[in-house]
């Protein structure tokens, strides 16, 4: 072997690097709690740690000014790894290491997997309402509805991103092309009236001539609520139909005419349909007697599947959800005394936590009773 | 000094801490104290007329002692027992403690006197518009952002309200004699009833008598609207025994039941003796109202009285100073008196850890809960955990570092704890989100352990660097058991630092889907995990020896610190409880005395005293 690949190896192995590497996640994760106050947890955990590098921006420049998540997670990875290759040696004394080292080994993988599988949704539920798919709290699509048929709807849905890139959508469902001409991250939506000075607007039909659609910054913080606007135009094989605006800020869909079909557009939270139907039965929401202190709050909901049969009912409630065809609905939140908002989770690594912080655990207690037999007994001798 | 010197020091300890228990002792009459230990139904929980008292007075004045303006010193329960029934006399009590000057100024206190601080509510009343507008320009605030005159009128006027909810329990606004009222009501009740029924139907009606009657109910309504101590038990033979009321709604229900409620007929008396200093009469009807819940209410009522005792055996408080006294005679042994004074401080630790021992056992019985539910029980448990594994090292070690150490620690986190009450009832109820005995009892309980250990490690560390710069007691065997003891608790804190985190993330996953969300109680958590493995690591490695270890340990305070009440500070996440304005004072006050310790660390060995007389 080179000189330089010795090296090389031997920084990797090394437990200085181990060192450094824990005083950097160190200063990471408490910089990451800091920067929390300003931009909310979602993106403090895509700034630090589902990447590379801490990004800041100086004035126009993108500088990468610190190891992220990945770098470090990633080199503590190879660095345990090579350790176990070439240094140390296998004995009884170091089990409990072993052990440990294993866990932690599986922890760093299972947090990199859930990183990048894990999806949640939310249902908002009124009692007695049916739902069969969840809302993403976070992507928006672009729903086109064909609604001829009263008994049902024949849905063609484009995702947020293809809007904000401007893509152009055909499908052999509409008999039309979809064409962006303009997508906002987040906007403020007011009826023309309110806004004597506002600029022509780009769209021309439904209610695109009635609103003014103003950007405004992208909100980061936990509870904001960001409400993202398109322009879209529509291009049958006769030319043009017209351009709408699109908002979730909009409410109701806007309809129109076209090919002898009824058609509905509208821009809303991106959905994900299961298999299964879910019915909020009864929502309840306890307080201390005498206080606003919340005591408790249950969703008693019922699942319905298609091949019929008696509905399964199932109770919700703080630290007990319900885990059912590989998605998990917790109680989250309520609006008033008869909505129950339930998180949906779809996370197929929820299992390696467990496992790894098991073996983890199990590999310190047995080192501990090492160390603490060990000593023991240089006392007594 | 004798060998019978660490008995009768610990027995000393003793007696004055039992004395605090024994009831002939305090300093109120025995009718007063029983009136103390009615329960009400307040915050959620029943508890005891004397809890109430007390959280009260903290709350507002930041100590339990009321002096009157004529020089007499009052009990908690009878500072109520005046502002439930002796209201006017109450007003002129000095309890409401400002310390910001801006405030004192908005009250017309502020240029002719700085030293006064304790105000009454009648010296305060006629400035409450100006506290309200005030306090409503700075409530939309957020607290972390607020100025201290914010902050502080935000808190005053939350004082005033509690207090005035408080004086309401009972009595309507300007009632003097409240017995004869109800009395009086029962006495025309059916004619009242009868005139307000005919002026309803439109018929020839006594209209004076329909007014009086209305006017009666009026006054109820705004009773039942004042107050949140739920203070009247339900009817006997109501199938649900949880459904107390307040005293204007239990009186509100006189009109259809046609007799009004025999508990507030109860109270009206008790204060109508109260205030006629009838102590003879007072005795009694309090003896005929406490029979009657004992009967009713037995499980409750002896919570109640448990509570009562404990209120006045302040265990936490007891404690603190046995730690402080332990803390004295161990640093006494290491230059005089070697084996009577440690044996002294092993027994004084080993007494203060029994009795907090026994305060956490009662805390956990009232409440029906693990030990730590709240920041205040966290204090509480960190140090009893410390206190613990300090027993156990100077079982080993015999060398009094483990005793000075539990003195340290104990102390510190008991004077925590003793400031963290004053934000209110100690026993609170738990929010739904963390309603879950198996995750208080598992993720909270060994969590807190981790942080007890690790702030452990600090104070043997912090004990190594004192005596070695200051003192020339520390010789190189203690130097090498000292670093042996760090090594040995940085490992368990690592142990229970990580078990605890990870149970957190399994309690997270099975509440909100997530095992782990980067919320800043967790992120605190996971940096103390890291720093011990960081310590463990660079020993291992060879990075630091004895003196890096030391600073290394020291370090732990400060992430340790960060945790425990830096996050709460930041205002956002799941865990964000708790926040108090001084705490960042004390917190920042704390790190800079870390980092002088690390420095100090840092002086070249022929500085240190105990290394320069051994070279």
């Amino acid at each position: 072997m080179s000189p330089i690949l010795k090296e090389v190896r031997s920084l990797f192995v090394s437990l200085r690097l181990t060192v450094t590497l824990l005083a950097l996640s160190i200063v990471l994760v408490f910089w990451a709690t800091l920067d929390q106050v300003h931009l909310g947890v979602w993106a403090v955990q895509q700034k630090f740690f589902h990447s590379f590098f801490v990004v800041e921006k100086f004035g126009e420049m993108q500088v990468p000014v610190y190891p992220g998540g990945y770098l470090i997670g990633g080199l503590l990875l190879v660095n345990l790894l090579a350790a176990h290759v070439y240094r140390f040696r296998l004995g009884w004394k170091k089990t409990g290491i072993w052990i440990t080292h294993a866990g932690v080994i599986l922890l760093l993988v299972g947090e990199l997997v859930s990183g990048l599988v894990q999806k949640d949704y939310s249902m908002r539920l009124d009692e007695g309402q049916t739902k069969n798919y969840s809302e993403s709290a976070r992507h928006n699509e672009l729903a086109i509805i064909d609604a001829t048929d009263p008994n049902f709807d024949e849905v063609v849905a484009i995702p947020e991103s293809l809007l904000a890139h401007g893509t152009v959508v055909q499908s052999p469902k509409l008999p039309f092309r979809v064409v962006p001409r303009g997508y906002f991250p987040n906007s403020e939506i007011q009826m023309r009236s309110q806004v004597p000075g506002a600029p022509p607007s780009p769209a021309t039909s439904g209610m695109g001539p009635m609103v003014a659609v103003t950007p405004v910054e992208v909100n980061y913080t936990e509870d904001g609520h960001n409400i993202p606007a398109a322009y879209v135009e529509l291009v049958g094989t006769d030319g043009t139909l017209g351009t709408w605006v699109v908002s979730i800020g909009l409410g109701n869909p806007q309809t129109f005419e076209y090919a002898g079909k009824s058609w509905k557009i509208l821009m809303r939270p991106e959905r994900h349909y299961q298999p299964f139907s879910v019915t909020l039965e009864k929502f309840s929401h306890d307080i201390y007697p005498g206080t606003d202190i919340p005591k408790n709050f249950s969703s008693k909901i019922r699942i319905d599947t298609p091949e019929g049969g008696p509905g399964r009912e199932v109770l919700i409630y703080m630290n007990n959800p319900l885990r059912y065809a590989g998605l998990t609905y917790y109680q989250a939140s309520f609006d008033t005394d008869h909505t129950s908002i339930l998180e949906v989770v779809r996370n197929p690594g929820w299992l390696f936590p467990y496992i790894s912080c098991g073996a983890i655990a199990l590999g310190l207690v047995i080192q501990f009773l090492i160390h603490l037999a060990a000593f023991a007994k240089r006392r007594r001798a | 000094m004798s060998k019978r010197m660490p008995l009768f020091v610990v027995a000393l300890a003793a007696v004055c801490f039992l004395l605090g228990l024994y009831p002939g002792w305090v300093r109120q009459p025995k009718a007063v104290t029983e009136f103390g230990r009615i329960p009400v139904l307040a915050d959620g929980r029943f508890k005891p007329l004397d809890s109430v008292a007390r959280s009260t007075l903290l709350l507002i004045q930041g100590n339990q002692d009321v002096t009157t303006p004529d020089n007499v010193d009052l009990t908690p329960d009878e500072w109520l027992l005046d502002v439930l029934f002796v209201p006017e006399k109450a007003d002129t009590y000095q309890v409401f403690y400002i310390d910001n000057p801006d405030l004192l100024s908005l009250v017309g206190k502020g240029e002719a006197n700085l030293k006064i601080h304790y105000l009454s509510f009648k010296e305060l009343e006629p400035h409450l518009a100006e506290i309200e507008s005030q306090e409503k320009l700075a409530e939309p605030v957020e607290a972390q952002a607020r100025t201290r005159f914010q902050s502080s009128v935000v808190q005053l006027y939350g004082n005033l309200s509690h207090y005035i909810r408080i004086r309401r329990t009972i009595l309507p606004e300007g009632s003097t004699d409240f017995l004869g009222e109800l009395l009086h009501i029962q006495e025309t009740l059916a004619d009242g009833i009868e005139a307000v029924r005919a002026k309803e139907a439109g018929k020839p009606h006594d209209e004076a008598k329909a007014a009086a009657l209305i006017d009666e109910g009026q006054k109820f309504v705004n009773m039942a609207e004042s107050t949140d101590i739920l203070a009247i038990p339900p009817d006997e033979g109501d199938p649900d025994p949880n459904t107390w009321h307040n005293a204007g709604h239990a009186l509100l229900e006189t009109f259809g039941k046609g007799e009004v409620n025999p508990a507030v007929l109860a109270y009206a008396g008790m204060g109508f003796a109260w205030r006629k200093h009838d102590t003879a009469s007072f005795e009694h009807i309090v003896g005929l109202y406490q029979a009657s819940l004992d009967r009713r209410y037995a499980k409750q009522a002896q919570k109640a009285r448990v509570e009562t005792i404990f209120n006045a055996a302040e265990p936490f408080y007891a404690g603190m100073w046995i730690y402080l006294g332990a803390f004295l005679f161990a640093a006494v042994s290491w230059i005089k008196w070697p084996e009577p004074a440690r044996l002294s401080a092993w027994g004084l630790v080993a007494l203060g850890w029994l009795i907090a021992t026994g305060g956490i056992i009662t805390r956990m019985w009232l409440e029906g809960r693990p030990p730590v539910t709240n920041l205040y029980s966290s204090a509480i448990f960190i140090g009893w955990g410390s206190v613990g594994l300090c027993l156990i090292l100077e079982a080993t070690f015999k060398n009094a570092i483990g005793t000075a150490a539990a003195g340290m620690v104990g102390f510190a986190t008991l004077i925590i704890a003793q400031h963290l009450a004053l934000a209110g009832d100690t026993l609170e109820m738990m929010r739904a989100v963390l309603d879950s005995n198996f995750w208080l009892a598992t993720h909270v309980v060994v969590v807190t352990t981790g942080y007890a250990s690790t702030f452990l490690a600090g104070a043997l560390a912090i004990i190594y660097v004192l005596r070695g710069v200051l003192t020339r007691t520390l010789d190189k065997d203690t130097a090498d058991a000292l670093a042996r003891m760090v090594y040995g608790i940085v490992c368990f804190a690592t142990l229970f630092s990580f078990v605890g985190t990870a149970l957190g993330g399994i309690w997270a996953d099975q509440s909100w889907g997530r095992f782990w969300g980067w919320d800043p109680k967790e992120n605190g958590a996971l940096i103390i995990v890291i720093w011990n493995a960081l310590i463990l690591h660079a020993r291992w490695g060879g990075m630091v020896r004895q003196r890096g270890l030391i600073c290394l340990a020291i370090f732990g305070n400060i992430v340790t610190s960060w945790s425990w009440f830096g996050t709460n500070m930041l205002g956002i996440g799941l865990h964000s409880y708790g926040f108090t304005a001084a705490a960042f004072w004390w917190l920042s006050a704390f790190v800079v005395s870390q980092l002088a310790l690390i420095a100090l660390a840092n002086l070249p060995l022929e500085k240190w005293r105990s290394f320069r007389s051994a070279q």
